[in-house]
């Protein structure tokens, strides 16, 4: 259970990015391997940020599939588990392309009103 | 770049984002940001209103494209700077509760002594029961409480190892072993700044664990195949764990030995040293 000290990362970049002005909303990218619970983080962020100024503040969890790429035959094959295999060939000379993402993509704050 | 989206029926798709960069703020209203171009089927929070219209102004997006872990891997760059700094190796050792990291040590620090000078960060929840029992072996030992202003954090991040290298005389040592906290979860998400990871598996955890624990198993460098003097005694399966290990992780090496008995002991100093003199 890091979901909390992962909150408290994510809302420390947010507002280091927001320049003083209110932060709306917060894209997160992560990758299936990553060990995350998105309805984990979702509920913990809520905690982190009640009653502060992130207050209110909605987190956008994007859950980015896991990809491999098999070197011998060049088949992409998305992967549940991480067992890394070619799909097509089962060949286990295959790199990971996507999966470990684990990224603050960007944040919508509040503009000022001329 | 292209966004992943994953909707309620489990489809993914990926579509452009909404770059804001190219254009005033005067020329886009509210409406600029309904998301007209995709449905809101996403698995957003349950506070996600779909559109802006409620806002009292505008919104504008700022591309962060940090990593959300940014910080810690900072401050673990600077450990692994430091350490290095002062000709320190650093083997981050991490497995579940009960393994045997500790065991492992108690073994360990005494059979190096004509080698290396081998320092311990020792993380632990709450109490000094294993840094205790790591004293009087020759080596330096600093303890990290997590629940000590840490939390109660169920790992070692890089800020607490920062925190306890602080209290040991790196100059005098040429290997820094950190036990990390026991759990196959969390200790895997954060570098503290080692040069290399190993972790204790006992066989009495069950085969089937690194496809349980994949990214854990993963990160390992080296997998201790640990407590092996009770293979007759139990119906564990040693090929099933290798080909599962093997599944999530080829180039792990596997070294088994008992931290009990100390068979089995030599290709983990072996390991530890070639770590500690980089060759």
């Amino acid at each position: 259970m890091h979901e909390l000290s992962i909150c408290s990362a994510i809302a420390q970049t947010a507002m280091d990015h927001a320049g003083g002005r209110t932060v709306r909303r917060v894209r997160l990218r992560v990758g299936h391997f990553r060990q995350v619970v998105p309805d984990t983080l979702t509920y913990c962020w809520d905690l982190q940020t009640r009653g502060g100024p992130l207050d209110g503040c909605v987190l956008d969890v994007d859950h980015v599939p896991a990809v491999v790429v098999c070197r011998p035959c060049g088949a992409s094959t998305p992967l549940a588990h991480p067992i890394l295999v070619c799909g097509a060939c089962q060949s286990r000379e295959v790199e990971l392309v996507s999966g470990e993402e684990f990224l603050i993509e960007s944040i919508d704050v509040a503009e000022e009103v001329s | 770049m292209g966004r992943f989206h994953r909707h309620a029926d489990g489809t993914v798709h990926s579509h452009d984002d909404h770059s804001h960069g190219d254009h005033s703020h005067a020329d886009h209203s509210h409406a600029d940001h309904s998301h007209a171009d995709h449905s809101h089927e996403h698995e957003h929070n349950h506070r996600d209103v779909g559109d802006h219209s409620g806002y009292a102004t505008g919104v504008e997006r700022v591309e962060v494209l940090e990593a959300i872990l940014g910080e810690n891997d900072r401050v673990a760059a600077a450990n692994r700077a430091e350490l290095a700094a002062h000709g320190v190796r650093t083997v981050n050792l991490m497995s579940s509760p009960g393994a045997g990291k500790t065991s492992l040590l108690r073994r360990t620090i005494p059979a190096l002594a004509n080698r290396l000078r081998v320092g311990i960060l020792e993380g632990d929840i709450a109490t000094s029961i294993d840094a205790d029992a790591l004293t009087d072996l020759g080596a330096a030992v600093s303890l990290v409480n997590t629940a000590d202003g840490f939390g109660g954090e169920c790992h070692l991040d890089a800020v607490m190892v920062r925190s306890g290298l602080t209290r040991l005389p790196l100059a005098d040592l040429d290997l820094l072993v950190i036990e990390n906290v026991g759990n196959l979860v969390c200790p895997a998400e954060f570098d503290v700044g080692q040069d290399a990871r190993a972790m204790v598996y006992a066989i009495t955890e069950g085969e089937e664990k690194p496809l349980k624990y994949p990214v854990m198993f993963r990160t390992a460098d080296v997998v201790v195949v640990n407590k092996i003097d009770l293979l007759p005694h139990l119906d564990f399966d040693l090929d099933a764990f290798r080909a599962n290990l093997a599944a999530v992780n080829p180039t792990a090496t596997v070294i088994e030995l008992s931290a009990r008995t100390g068979d089995g002991l030599d290709p983990w100093l072996d390991w530890l040293t070639s770590v500690a003199t980089g060759h």
